[in-house]
């Protein structure tokens, strides 16, 4: 009788484990503990191209530039032109079909909501989230102001009119296309012999030579 | 047959090899890059070789406490993550790359295991970490350690690529090492909780479209990550290789989407906010968007397209020996399985089909070898590999062809190492 009963309960832990692994909306576990509106509005600081997300506030760019040199400029220069190997926040007008492309906030980017969103999470460096609510839109006017996008500095930015902002690059992307655009790579035949005449060598890393030699190795400690 | 004599040893057989060559000089030139090559071809203490006796078989070596954490050997010190220091502005916010060459089978080691962040690794005590989820939801929920490892795991191997692995070689050959052109990538086990579960605890409401999945990093990593994929296959983890994640892989939990790029595999995972559309963070437009050469750009190019590299030979890992040599690399598939690889010893004119040993799982590294005789000719060899969807990797020509030479990511061309008569090894392009 205990052999019989054991079997039963093990069959009905297997029962729930595959369940639980394979089902896509079995019954909840159970776990996990209430995320109240506080804490959820302490953690929550991601902002949408449609709004979403935006905290109350304002800020122009005259008061965003000077925020900008004192907690910014160090590496990204007085004019977000950059520093050193630090991005470039300005400029690259017209260039993304050139030689060397600079992909800038003014240059490239898609929405900007993305630079509130990530200067709020990430910046500054070394101190992120640290800036307050008019902090953020004050950098950000000043950032758009710098890229010709805001024309005028003392423009006020908000939560409001905030959506109003259209970047010069926002239609430049389009969705994956590889399976369409790159279908060839699927059909290609791999051809197994005498597939060329002549081979020659077109290019070498040594004429460049920028590896790194091994003196610069960290060690194993 | 084995007791025909005494045995030349490796460093002899070396020099006679180069003595015969006359390249004595060109080897000492190349002496650096030699360095870094396996502790296997180092010079031999005769002391050590039979008929003596070394002292390691007469006296006793390292008792049990002295390393509690087990290391690699002292002689494998040069088996290490390496870095390139003039690529990004600050070591916080930058990337080393895997040491393949030094590597065989399918995984990586987590020491090895390359690291990219934006802010720094933090080290999060798992006490302290919690994972909060809310947005389109019934219930917004926060979850502890603790209920994470009270939910039913699996265990799943998966390569992880960063969309920039070889991205610096769009214009052309520039880095000398398959470490430092295809180190963006590592193959570990998984144990960790299916996000689905986790989603099935707080409940999705009907227009829950895309998750916002962040890091609890000071880069605050966020990126918007589509249903479909996070019902399908993601997972939550927290053991790698079958111990906790390392720091700077993410601990104590990191997402896992299998076959899509790294960026998107959120380490020091904090918070998942559910929405209807996805949020457009940096690092899905300013960053790992692909510039067309008509200077539109390509966004959510997730999969990580089939692709394989040759790490032995390879400039870090240069052919010693004439006779009987192996020939091994790797290859993966973000789509799906590795069915076949070719390699080609004379630049493309003629191929075999590559011996695979080891597991062959989806989107997950597979191991191939080629067996070859060499007879100090040069070499100009490739890999191609081909995936479960039909997909033939392509050549990097091919690639420019479709893409220009600024899209920075997704480089999966085929990469050509040419092998001099000395058995130097070098990064070139060939026609």
């Amino acid at each position: 009788m205990r052999i019989l009963v054991l079997k039963v309960a093990l069959g009905a832990l297997l029962l729930t484990v595959h369940t639980a692994t394979t089902a896509q909306a079995g019954k909840p576990l159970g776990l996990g503990t209430t995320a109240t509106p506080e804490q959820i509005e302490g953690w929550d600081i991601d902002v949408r191209p449609d709004g979403k997300g935006l905290p109350l506030g304002k800020g122009t760019a005259s008061e965003g530039e000077a925020i900008f040199l004192e907690q910014c400029a160090a590496c990204h220069g007085d004019f977000a032109e950059g520093r050193d190997r630090w991005p470039v926040l300005t400029g690259g007008h017209g260039s993304l079909k050139a030689d060397r492309p600079e992909k800038t906030i003014g240059s490239y980017w898609e929405s900007a909501s993305t630079i509130f969103d990530y200067v709020r999470r990430a910046m500054p460096f070394g101190n992120a989230q640290s800036l307050s609510h008019d902090d953020l839109y004050a950098l950000t006017a000043f950032l758009l102001n710098m890229n010709d996008v805001i024309k005028d500095p003392e423009f006020e930015l908000n939560q409001d009119n905030f959506t109003t902002i259209k970047m010069p690059n926002a239609d430049g992307f389009y969705d994956d296309d590889r399976e369409t655009t790159e279908r060839k790579f699927w059909s290609a035949q791999a051809c197994m012999t005498n597939c060329k005449s002549a081979v020659a060598v077109t290019a070498e890393a040594a004429i460049l030579d920028v590896t790194p030699d091994s003196k610069s190795a960290p060690s194993v400690d | 047959m084995s007791k025909k004599g005494a045995p030349e040893t490796r460093s002899s057989s070396r020099r006679q090899f180069l003595k015969s060559a006359g390249l004595t000089g060109a080897v000492m030139a190349a002496g650096a890059r030699s360095a870094w090559s396996q502790a296997a071809n180092a010079e031999s203490n005769p002391e050590n070789l039979p008929p003596h006796v070394a002292d390691w078989s007469k006296y006793p070596g390292q008792g049990v406490a002295d390393r509690p954490y087990g290391k690699p050997s002292k002689f494998e010190a040069h088996v290490v993550r390496r870095d390139v220091e003039w690529l990004t502005a600050t070591r916080q916010s930058s990337v080393n790359f895997t040491p393949w060459h030094e590597l065989d089978g399918i995984i990586t080691p987590n020491g090895l295991c390359f690291e990219r962040h934006h802010g720094g690794a933090p080290d999060i005590s798992p006490a302290d970490h919690r994972l909060m989820i809310h947005g389109l939801v019934d219930k917004p929920l926060i979850f502890s350690m603790s209920d994470i490892l009270r939910m039913p795991r699996v265990n799943r191997v998966f390569f992880l690529e960063c969309a920039a692995n070889s991205g610096m070689e769009w214009r052309g050959p520039q880095l000398n090492g398959c470490q430092f052109t295809h180190g963006m990538i590592h193959n570990v086990m998984y144990t960790g909780v299916p996000l689905k579960v986790v989603l099935n605890e707080v409940g999705l409401k009907p227009n829950a479209k895309w998750l916002l999945v962040e890091g609890g990093d000071a880069a605050g990593m966020n990126r918007s990550l589509p249903m479909e994929k996070a019902l399908d296959d993601c997972l939550l983890a927290f053991k790698m290789n079958g111990e906790a994640l390392r720091p700077e892989q993410g601990y104590p939990l990191r997402l896992v989407v299998p076959g899509w790029e790294g960026n998107i595999w959120v380490k020091w995972l904090r918070r998942i906010e559910v929405g209807d559309k996805p949020w457009l963070a940096r690092e899905e437009t300013s960053k790992y968007t692909d510039l067309m050469a008509d200077g539109r750009a390509r966004r959510f190019t997730f999969v990580m397209d089939a692709k394989s590299v040759i790490t032995n030979p390879s400039p870090q890992a240069p052919l010693r020996f004439r006779g009987q040599n192996v020939l091994t690399g790797i290859a993966w598939s973000g789509r799906g399985a590795i069915t076949r690889v070719d390699v080609t010893l004379d630049g493309g004119r003629n191929w075999r089909e590559a011996r695979i040993d080891g597991p062959v799982l989806e989107r997950s590294v597979t191991r191939f070898y080629v067996d070859f005789d060499w007879q100090g000719e040069e070499l100009l060899i490739q890999s191609r590999c081909h995936d479960s969807t039909g997909y033939l990797q392509p050549t990097k020509n091919e690639l420019r062809a479709i893409r220009g030479v600024n899209s920075i990511y997704h480089n999966n061309g085929i990469q050509t190492w040419l092998v001099r008569a000395n058995g130097e090894t070098e990064n070139v392009e060939i026609s």
